[in-house]
């Protein structure tokens, strides 16, 4: 019998081109020799803007400074939902490189026919089309008659990677220049012409109430404009941001609160989300073809603290109402998203709202960029059409802002007679670690859950895991153990606000499963790097451990004091590799003196851009494993200063050394979150590679470390 | 009627505020310098450093009295495309940040460390930006960044 041929799959469009096929809408060029590129990515600091400027340039064949980026707005860009999960040069870069070339076949054609020159025969450099006989136009020229207000069709053949002249190099950034020179760039040094000044009072009590408001004192601030209140909302608009200060402070005297809700309990955090209501989960089963058997079961709980995105910039955004439209400016990692909540909060048709963006300071997840948006549209609605703006206070940002989820993670494995894993079982007990905007039929907005008619509490979900899952981000092992259960556990309450950081759940899983094999090879007496090179099939793993161990010099001789220990994952299972060593020394406090990486992000379309955000992504997982964790009473978050929330110090930074295994022909992959999980582990595992002890719950400070001591003695 | 005079990047200035308003207040307020950054309020993070004297000062936490008749420098009088200090160049040389919001603060930070000690060494450069916060982990980078504007610094 014969099977059938089976014919090539038909080409597709990109994900984020399917959504939005209008070529005019991501590429358009000016009379003034100029290429418009508008992207639905927004840049938070992880220089995409740039990464997306050389696609467009390389695919184009012009000069990258001729490339204008255009920034995300409802009024006109693709809709590419939200700027996170290091998707950006997958969605947005594929995207654009698709439109790109098909632009220039477009012009490729229009050139030809319009110089009477065989197509072949055309070359473009730097946007001139030339043609035998000195024959040429540009796309400048073109640009009037030819439209791109077309859809784009499946089948454009970009470059081939060799034929790219920007792409794989470091660019400089597009953005710094600004930064440098303090020109205005963030929507925090944005002045709109008549701006008011608004700020907003928020309970220090988790879920307090406000039981009664005296404004007098608050109305005799010199500037103030208005006082807006509705339900537990309330706010102040003033001249002056000194003016709205000053009102706001009178006004929080004359605030009276009910008593909050009950939190939990921070030193029993374990206890405690593995005792709440939950949506129970089975991740995945996998079954072995041959059961092995089972000599002995080693069992290890970890656990993750909150952690706060802890942007160095507080929240901000402004608005301005014309009748019943109202235009938004927002560093919000999605405008689309913001949009659609927005339009439930305040019941009015999407057209009605635009959601523009502009910059924001480094943006690790969802944080206030949302709430403050819509903060500034209530407070606007005072303000007789005038544009207000508004910014949280840091103590806001610290205890109001969503925080990425505390976590439980139990790993059981079956052992055989020769300590070889049989049966692997994982278990994760956390709130969801998504209550992104825009998703739901209820907003996901603070404001909106303190408006006289509230909106329920959004609790926050998890992704699917096609979409890389969230508390069970990398919860599924990438080694090769014969037979596994993953369980996932989401609290169906959240008396602390959970949202998506920087990784969702990948951070702990990775902590957790490279700890826990770190763990089993000290037991067995294996190096830890053999044992990981023999149980994963996928060469790219094992290139970017070999890599790291060969520029660590694996396994350096032991001194007292010091260790090394290494951690990989693969980000969401489907992203970048990455495999850290770290060398830690220390006894009561741990420092990380070098951090040995190795990478693989598929295409590096801007390697110096990729080793940034590698380098970035393990210095704050340096933090988080180190420092951080959200502290709590019973009923307030009392973490909301840089004190009682420190983070890294210059002083404490370790050197960094990034590896990229390069490989042009491969899709490129995210870089933003490759590290956090490999940094975590890594440090943990040197820790116990110096002192023989295992700390199983983050934060390794000098507290956890004796009491891992006692648990171990 | 006269308020606080100092001279701001060189320039004589007079204002007539509440003298007990932060500096950053004022200069960001009706100054509408936007170099500066607000970051915390309480002199924790470094975002709104700003050089009174030789010496960084974190601005949210400076009264205005305090700068009466002294020189202030801002990061819009450290330089700019046309004459960039040697800082803002071997800034922009090691792409030494990420999002990019603290680096006014860290340049006058660093600015005021190279005025005392033009050689400075690693650990000399971390002292000095160790009461700045960067939350996007671009310290090495800067610390690079601050030895490269050094070294051409002294070799001019």
């Amino acid at each position: 019998m014969t099977k059938p041929v089976p014919s090539p799959p038909a080409p597709k469009l990109p994900v984020s081109l399917a959504a939005n096929a209008k070529l005019a809408s991501w590429v358009r060029f000016s009379a003034e020799g100029h290429v418009l590129v508008s992207p639905g990515k927004v840049e938070i600091g992880q220089g995409i803007v740039t990464a997306l400027a050389q696609i467009a340039a390389d695919e184009l064949d012009v000069d990258i400074g001729r490339v204008q980026m255009i920034r995300a707005s409802t009024a006109g860009s693709p809709n590419e939902g939200v700027t996170s999960g290091s998707l950006s040069v997958q969605h947005s870069g594929r995207a654009l490189r698709h439109v790109c070339a098909e632009v220039r076949q477009i012009f490729l054609v229009a050139a030809a026919d319009r110089l009477g020159v065989d197509i072949d025969t055309l070359d473009i450099k730097d946007g001139t089309l030339s043609g035998p006989g000195n024959t040429r136009t540009s796309y400048w020229e073109l640009a009037d008659d030819v439209s791109l207000d077309r859809d784009a069709t499946p089948g454009a053949t970009p470059k081939l990677p060799t034929q790219r002249g920007l792409a794989g190099n470091s660019v400089q950034r597009l953005d710094l220049p600004d930064k440098v020179f303090a020109r205005p760039r963030f929507i925090h040094d944005n002045a709109l012409p008549g701006m008011l000044h608004g700020r907003v009072l928020r309970p220090e009590l988790s879920g307090a109430k406000l039981t009664a408001l005296r404004e007098d004192s608050a109305r005799a601030i010199a500037g103030l404009v208005a006082i807006a209140r509705d339900g537990n909302f309330a706010g102040v608009v003033s001249e002056t941001e000194d003016g709205a200060e000053a009102a706001l402070a009178a006004l929080r005297k004359g605030a009276s609160w009910s008593s909050g809700e009950i939190l939990p309990d921070e030193d029993g955090l374990a206890k405690w989300l593995k005792a709440q209501p939950a949506e129970s989960v089975v991740i995945e089963r996998k079954m072995a073809s041959q059961a092995g058997e089972m000599s002995r079961t080693m069992r290890r709980q970890y656990t993750r603290p909150y952690i706060a995105h802890g942007s160095i910039a507080p929240s901000c955004a402004m608005a301005q109402w014309s009748g019943d439209r109202v235009h938004v400016w927002t560093h919000s990692q999605g405008v689309y998203f913001l949009r659609s909540d927005l339009a439930l909060v305040l019941k009015l048709p999407l057209e009605n709202i635009t959601v523009e963006h502009m910059e924001g300071a480094g943006c690790y997840g969802h944080n206030a960029a949302d709430d403050v948006a819509l903060d500034a549209v209530l407070l606007a609605k005072a303000a007789d059409g005038r544009p207000v703006r508004v910014q949280w206070s840091r103590a806001d940002e610290m205890s109001q802002a969503p925080f990425g989820a505390a976590m439980a993670i139990e790993i059981e494995a079956d052992l055989d007679a020769s300590d070889e894993i049989v049966e692997w079982r994982h278990s994760v007990w956390s709130n969801g670690h998504t209550a992104r905007p825009g998703r739901a039929t209820q907003p996901a907005l603070l404001a909106a859950t303190e408006l006289a008619e509230p909106f329920p509490r959004y609790i926050s979900t998890n992704p699917p895991q096609a979409n890389g899952g969230g508390a069970d981000r990398n919860s599924i092992p990438l080694y090769d153990f014969p037979s596994w259960q993953i369980d996932c556990h989401r609290l169906l309450i959240m008396p602390i606000r959970t949202s998506a950081l920087r990784t969702l759940g990948a951070q702990g899983n990775v902590f957790a499963i490279e700890s826990f094999v770190d763990e089993l090879a000290a037991e067995r007496g294996e190096d830890p790097v053999e044992l990981r090179l023999r149980l994963l099939g996928d060469v790219r793993a094992q290139d970017v451990i070999r890599a790291a161990a060969k520029r660590a010099n694996w396994k350096p001789a032991k001194q007292a004091g010091r260790g090394h220990g290494l951690g990989f994952a693969r980000y969401k299972n489907t992203g970048a590799y990455c495999a850290v060593i770290a060398e830690i020394e220390g006894a009561k406090d741990i420092i990380v003196k070098r951090l040995t990486i190795a990478v693989d992000v598929g295409e590096a379309i801007n390697p110096d851009g990729v080793v940034n955000q590698i380098e970035g992504g393990a210095i704050q997982a340096t933090s988080w494993a180190l420092k951080e964790r959200v502290r709590f009473d019973r009923h307030r978050i009392t973490s909301n200063t840089w004190s009682n929330y420190p983070i890294l110090r210059f002083s404490e930074v370790p050197e960094v050394q990034v590896e990229i295994i390069s490989r042009p022909d491969m899709e490129p992959l995210g870089a933003g979150e490759a590290a956090h999980g490999p940094v975590t582990a890594a440090i943990a595992n040197a820790v116990f590679d110096a002192l023989e002890v295992r700390v199983r719950h983050l934060p390794i400070t000098r507290d956890s470390l004796i009491a891992a001591m006692e648990l171990t003695s | 009627m006269s308020g606080i005079r100092f001279r701001l990047n060189g320039v004589e200035t007079d204002v007539d505020a509440d003298p007990d308003l932060p500096l950053l207040s004022v200069l960001r307020g009706r100054l509408g310098m936007t170099g500066p950054h607000f970051g915390c309020g309480v002199n924790e993070c470094g975002a709104c450093n700003v050089m009174v004297g030789d010496h960084a000062v974190a601005s949210c936490d400076t009264p205005l009295w305090s700068i009466a008749d002294k020189n202030v420098t801002t990061i819009e009088g450290l330089g700019d495309e046309q004459a960039p200090h040697p800082l803002q160049r071997a800034f922009i040389a090691e792409q030494a940040m990420q999002c990019g919001y603290c680096i006014p603060g860290i340049l006058m930070s660093a600015a005021a460390l190279l005025k005392r000690n033009p050689a400075p060494t690693i650990t000399d450069v971390k002292a000095a930006l160790d009461r700045n916060l960067c939350r996007c982990g671009s310290h090495n980078r800067i610390v690079r960044a601050v030895l490269r504007a050094a070294a051409e610094m002294a070799a001019r």
